[in-house]
């Protein structure tokens, strides 16, 4: 299921602007990679750039090459629609569907996918979901309820089981935590270590202490000045980034000497 | 009148020193100015046996003139110029509220002749004097608005959705610029504009239902794309981003997410819309006229409609006058009625269906 | 990975594009440019209907004078009562969006809002029911003393009209329904003016009325006059109230606001003659909506952009 992603000299534009330049990365399967840099220094463009998000935007476009397990994701013939059934995405504020209830929430990937299942597959597939999102034991009693009026940690787990009910082989998250009490974001932690066993995992966050709980490998961006594009300055293990990095702009940010 | 108590803020701020040596008016001043000016304007009117529309007048006149001359005396020019303003505003206001109040009063007190089950179930086959009733001209109404609604709403929600969701560039541009130019459209222009299309195919002299719609349509498609353009623009971007996230492609993404989330304004647009033409008279007048009898077909002749019912009616009653006039008034009433009641139904649509966000 | 290879081609790749997704977006993009249509179909129908009118010679249009004679005082008729509407209209809109905005307690603002918008939900042709009925003669007393006494002016020349179906009376009709979309618009802008710049005045030791003088009407002022001229778009197209209130008797070209003899406007011009005509005068009516549509257009545009400059204006800041 989880899946590699090879990323090789990816330039991402918003209309002439280029945004971010040169990024070659290797994103491992069954991990979490974290990104981290400081504001405006592209590490969101990067991450809606793996799953074709990117260009939703108008006048956005990215060149170079993104590869799935030996999928090129911006082939001609490659559609973004199917990219992103393969690569679920959390944002960075919950944002679950408001005319739908906890229940619909969860099959909205299917639903609007208009794949026919059967009512007991969708209840399964829900209970699953939410579950694998740890939330099941919160909702189970009013999954007919309006999913916004959960709490925010509530909300963002609705959103993590909506995207994990459609199977995708990489899940993305674009600062999960960042709208979240510190409760919540404990909870949303653990999960992603859970979900790592299933999933490949890439998340954006400002705090350096979630990228050194989570993840595994970190990638450092950063950017010379306004105006300029965004750079991929330094990729390494956790551990490594964290205790001994190779560059000093990363040792620099780490230490809070800037950003 | 003057609301004295919601000045308090602005003057306690800070006093300007010219102000000082005369002190303030008690908070009662302007209500007994206009209780002093309403007893002048009594004694004025008992000379002069005037009527309850000048004594308002000399009233409001003679009250604003004493107030200001009290406040110049009392709190010095500045301040007096200020209640000034405030009493002319209120004025305009209250002015406002002449037609309303009167037309209100005067269509329901002449339309409530004949409200009555015939004038609802008859037509005017054969009816000379009194009796007869609307029912052609109300069937005609709802056949032509149906249709109107039904050309229009796709036309004009599609539009909107171009706008929103796919529209860049020039194209989208022009279509913003000629909506807006399109509600300017007056409406007697609309109906020429359908009549000179039907006359290429059907010869001179045409009269259809379907006529009118089509006028009516390019009066209500601008006023369905401007108000479900606002709507969808509402709809957060988060939702498009989370559909899009899950794989969901565009199209379905706008039919099953951002439409169902914007139903409850799109529903009060074009309820609004609605509202908007079953009124209009001027375009139906040269492309549907009118008709004595019941013709439920709108693209076989000429079919009747309310408001142009309501026109016939008064001007040109025939003889004895009476009846018909009566018969115009109900016919007006019950335009009121319904243009109220689509209100009515647009405001609850908006509260009742609004999703429900904790946000 | 390590070799890196130029961009070959500086475009992003085709989209792959679903079959649902072209269905619709095309669709979408055929009902934006069938408004466009319209709008073209518009004018080119009016034109060709009539274009026989434009031709023909002057002794058949009706009036026998040709159809620059015959047009004129319908112009001129629909001028002068768009301009009293206009006149009448606008400060008292003004001060109902003031009186909305800044007077009016808080919580009843809203509510007059409705109240106001009210105004411009009533059919046109029950505003000609109650123009002919209620207003017309009450005004009859008010225009015998403007003759008296203000006689002089040709304005209000003698004799006054025993029905009070004037000019005056058509323009303070149109006046009133107008009046929503002006006072709409004023009070929009009205309700944007930047806290920063109201409460700075009234920090200065303003009072209300000089508050209002300072920071919201100059910033409101493109608004009031954009609001304005869309107002003066209605009231150049109104088309029954007109018609059933307006004795029209063709009286050319006067000046004379109270007396019986008025020109008719453009608009009511047709909507009383079309049923009864046939052949050129057809022709001719629709020539005269042709040049009613192009004043309401010129009007409109004009309005449009001052609005919208304004909007982009703001929408910078």
């Amino acid at each position: 299921m989880a899946k590699r992603i090879d990323v090789s000299d990816l330039d991402i534009y918003y209309g002439k602007f280029l945004a971010v330049q040169g990024v070659n990365v290797s994103i491992e399967p069954r991990s979490i990679t974290a990104l981290i840099g400081p504001s405006g220094c592209g590490k969101s463009t990067f991450l809606r750039s793996i799953n074709r998000m990117h260009e939703v935007i108008p006048g956005a476009r990215v060149e170079g090459k993104v590869v799935m397990d030996g999928q090129d994701l911006y082939a001609p013939d490659t559609d973004p629609v199917t990219v992103r059934r393969q690569i679920g995405m959390v944002f960075q504020r919950p944002n679950p569907f408001p005319t739908m209830s906890i229940y619909d929430n969860v099959a909205a990937g299917m639903r609007l996918n208009a794949k026919k299942m059967s009512k007991a597959a969708t209840d399964e597939l829900v209970e699953r979901s939410l579950r694998g999102a740890n939330l099941w034991e919160e909702v189970k009693d009013r999954l007919d309820r309006p999913g916004s009026g959960l709490s925010g940690g509530q909300q963002q787990r609705l959103c993590i089981a909506r995207a994990i009910a459609v199977e995708p082989d990489v899940l993305l998250m674009d600062e999960p935590c960042s709208a979240l009490d510190p409760i919540s974001t404990l909870a949303i932690e653990d999960l992603m270590t859970e979900l790592k066993e299933r999933f490949t995992i890439v998340i954006v966050t400002h705090n350096m202490q979630q990228a050194a709980r989570v993840s595994q490998q970190t990638g450092f961006f950063n950017l010379n000045g306004v105006g300029q594009p965004g750079r991929l300055i330094e990729f390494n293990p956790t551990e490594k980034i964290f205790s001994n990095p190779d560059e000093k702009a990363t040792e620099d940010y780490i230490s809070g000497r800037f950003g | 009148m003057s609301t004295s108590t919601a000045q308090g803020p602005a003057t306690d701020v800070a006093p300007a020193p010219e102000q000082r040596p005369g002190g303030r008016l008690p908070r009662w001043a302007p209500w007994a100015a206009f209780v002093a000016a309403l007893a002048v304007a009594y004694l004025v009117g008992l000379a002069t046996s005037t009527n309850v529309v000048l004594l308002v007048i000399y009233t409001v006149v003679i009250g604003t003139a004493g107030l200001y001359v009290a406040s110049r005396i009392v709190e010095g020019p500045r301040r007096a110029v200020d209640r000034l303003v405030t009493c002319l505003v209120s004025s305009a206001f209250g002015i406002a509220m002449v037609p309303l109040v009167s037309l209100a009063y005067e269509v329901i007190r002449r339309g409530v002749l004949r409200f009555d089950g015939e004038f609802f179930g008859a037509s005017l086959v054969g009816v000379i004097g009194e009796g007869g009733g609307a029912y052609h001209a109300i069937m005609g109404t709802l056949i032509i608005t149906l249709l109107t609604t039904l050309i229009s709403v796709p036309i004009g929600l599609l539009t909107a959705i171009y706008l929103v969701e796919y529209g860049s560039g020039r194209l989208k541009r022009a279509i913003t610029f000629f909506v807006d130019v399109m509600t300017g459209i007056p409406s007697i222009v609309a109906g020429l504009f359908a009549y000179a299309l039907f006359v290429i195919f059907f010869g001179a002299g045409i009269r259809l239902g379907i006529m009118g719609a089509v006028a009516l349509s390019v009066l209500m498609i601008p006023v369905v794309v401007r108000s479900a353009e606002e709507v969808l623009k509402l709809v957060p971007n988060e939702l498009r981003e989370a559909a899009y996230a899950l794989g969901v492609p565009k199209w379905r993404t706008i039919v099953k997410v951002v439409l169902p989330t914007a139903i409850a304004g799109l529903g009060t647009g074009v309820t609004l819309a609605i509202a908007r033409v079953i009124g209009e008279t001027a375009p139906l007048l040269v492309t549907v006229g009118i008709t004595n009898g019941t013709n439920l077909n709108p693209f076989e002749g000429r079919m009747a409609t309310l408001p142009v019912y309501a026109f016939y009616q008064l001007t040109q009653p025939g003889v004895p006058p009476e009846n018909a006039i009566d018969r115009a008034w109900t016919a007006a009433l019950i335009l009121i009625m319904l243009v109220m009641g689509l209100n009515v139904v647009a405001r609850l649509i908006s509260r009742f269906f609004a999703p429900k966000t904790s946000r | 990975m390590t070799v890196t290879s130029p961009p070959q081609e500086p475009t992003a790749p085709p989209p792959v594009r679903r079959p649902g997704d072209r269905i619709f977006s095309l669709s979408a993009k055929g009902a934006g440019i069938l408004i466009l249509v319209i709008l073209a179909g518009v004018t080119l129908f009016l034109l060709a209907e009539s274009f026989p009118a434009l031709t023909a010679p002057a002794e058949e249009i009706p009036g026998e004078g040709g159809l620059a004679s015959y047009v004129w005082p319908l112009i001129f008729g629909t001028l002068l009562s768009a301009a009293i509407a206009l006149l009448v209209a606008t400060p008292l809109a003004v001060g109902i969006a003031l009186f909305i905005t800044h007077y009016a307690p808080r919580r009843l603002a809203q509510v007059l809002g409705y109240v106001v918008d009210l105004l411009a939900a009533i059919p046109s042709i029950v505003y000609g029911f109650w123009g002919i009925a209620w207003l017309a003669p009450r005004l009859v007393p008010f225009y015998r003393w403007l003759e008296e006494n203000l006689g002089f002016i040709p304005l209000f020349a003698g004799p006054v009209s025993p029905t009070g179906r004037t000019m005056l009376t058509i323009g303070l009709v149109l006046a009133v329904m107008i009046l929503p979309i002006v006072s709409a618009i004023s009070r929009e802008v009205f309700s944007q003016v930047p806290t920063l710049h109201t409460e700075a005045a009234l920090a200065l030791g303003a009072t209300r009325w000089e508050m209002i003088k300072m920071a919201v009407i100059p910033y409101g002022k493109s608004g009031i006059i954009g609001g304005a001229m869309l107002g003066l778009g209605r009231a150049l197209g109104e088309t029954m109230a007109v018609a059933i209130i307006l004795s029209g008797s063709a009286a050319g070209i006067t000046f004379a606001l109270i007396s019986s003899a008025n020109p008719q406007t453009i608009a009511a011009n047709i909507a009383l003659q079309f049923p009864e005509s046939t052949g050129i005068d057809v022709n001719t009516l629709i020539a005269s909506g042709l040049v009613l549509f192009v004043i309401t257009l010129l009007v409109n545009m004009l309005a449009r952009w001052i609005v919208n400059r304004r909007a982009d204006f703001s929408g910078a800041n």
